[in-house]
């Protein structure tokens, strides 16, 4: 028994070593609003080479340089909506993890505004067409099978 | 027939939908530049071959040039590097050679060994200049037009078929006698 926790402690320990060696990215800005700003950005800016993982997580040289540019950015004062915007002139809405509204992406944003719509449109549709069936239905209710 | 009507008319908006999405769809994992009909990024780097003479883009205003991001760490430049020699020998448009995040002497010795189709080489140590285009992985070659816009971006090696269909068409011929 003792023997089994022994065990699973040391697996927790191994497993929380390992999250540590993880950690792509030791960089520290001087004071924790930059730092926080950095973080969220970071985990918000694709990595380009490896496309499905942020910045942050992206053990690629690219990653780690657009990471710089991020840091330098934002040491240099721009606000987050300039730095999103500055990799967006790169590399395209492709970067952006959240995708900014623009009239080229209105219908995809409108769209399910416009499909809710219409299906209440049909259910109400359906909904008055069967209560009229029921109102004009004067046939008394036969069962089948009966005689 | 009233009953089939709505479904059958969601149905073929549907597919036409999907089927427009199909045909406009990019080359998978291929993604469009931004830079493409904008400026070409300004730059000022120095040369890999030719110390005292820095590759500055303002240079290279007023005329076509093919600018290449490349280095010896990546396999697929190799690969390319026989179609930028026939682009280089058919004189049609410089090639200016970006040397992203590389070691100096080992790209000069690549030069050495494989031949140098390039006019210039620009050094990017940091990555900074291949950030501003937008590389995402060498190599990527830009067409850029004597306004100085980009007005072709090709990702990956650069084929025979990829020069005669998308860039020579592209380029207008220089004019005879000059160089």
């Amino acid at each position: 028994m003792r023997g089994v926790r022994v065990w699973v402690v040391g697996a927790w320990v191994a497993l929380g070593a390992g999250a540590a060696a993880w950690a792509v990215d030791p960089t520290e800005l001087p004071n924790p609003v930059l730092q926080a700003r950095y973080v969220t950005l970071t985990h918000e800016l694709r990595c380009m080479q490896c496309q499905n993982e942020s910045l942050a997580d992206s053990p690629v040289d690219l990653a780690a340089d657009l990471r710089r540019e991020v840091r330098d950015l934002l040491l240099a004062g721009k606000s987050d909506d300039e730095i999103r915007a500055w990799m967006a002139a790169r590399y395209g809405d492709f970067i952006l993890f959240r995708p900014r509204y623009s009239l080229r992406n209105a219908w995809l944003w409108g769209a399910p505004g416009v499909l809710l719509l219409l299906g209440i449109v049909v259910a109400w549709r359906v909904v008055r067409q069967r209560a009229t069936l029921v109102a004009a239905d004067h046939e008394p209710i036969e069962e089948d099978g009966q005689p | 027939m009233n009953r089939f009507l709505l479904p059958l008319g969601a149905f073929l908006l549907l597919a036409t939908v999907l089927a427009i999405g199909i045909r406009h769809a990019p080359e998978k994992g291929v993604i469009a530049s931004p830079l493409l009909g904008k400026p070409a990024p300004q730059f000022s780097l120095p040369s890999l071959t030719d110390p005292a003479r820095p590759v500055r883009s303002a240079d290279l205003k007023g005329r076509w040039y093919l600018f290449n991001v490349w280095g010896t760490w990546c396999v697929e430049c190799r690969a390319e590097h026989e179609t930028l020699l026939r682009v280089h020998r058919a004189g049609v448009v410089p090639l200016i050679g970006l040397d992203w995040k590389d070691d100096d002497a080992q790209a000069r010795n690549w030069l050495a060994q494989l031949g140098d189709p390039y006019q210039a080489v620009a050094v990017d140590r940091s990555g900074r200049a291949a950030i501003d285009w937008g590389v995402y992985g060498a190599p990527e070659t830009f067409l850029v037009n004597p306004q100085g816009i980009v007005v072709y971006k090709h990702v990956g090696a650069l084929t025979e078929e990829t020069w005669t269909r998308e860039i020579l068409p592209r380029v207008s011929p220089p004019p005879p006698g000059k160089s």
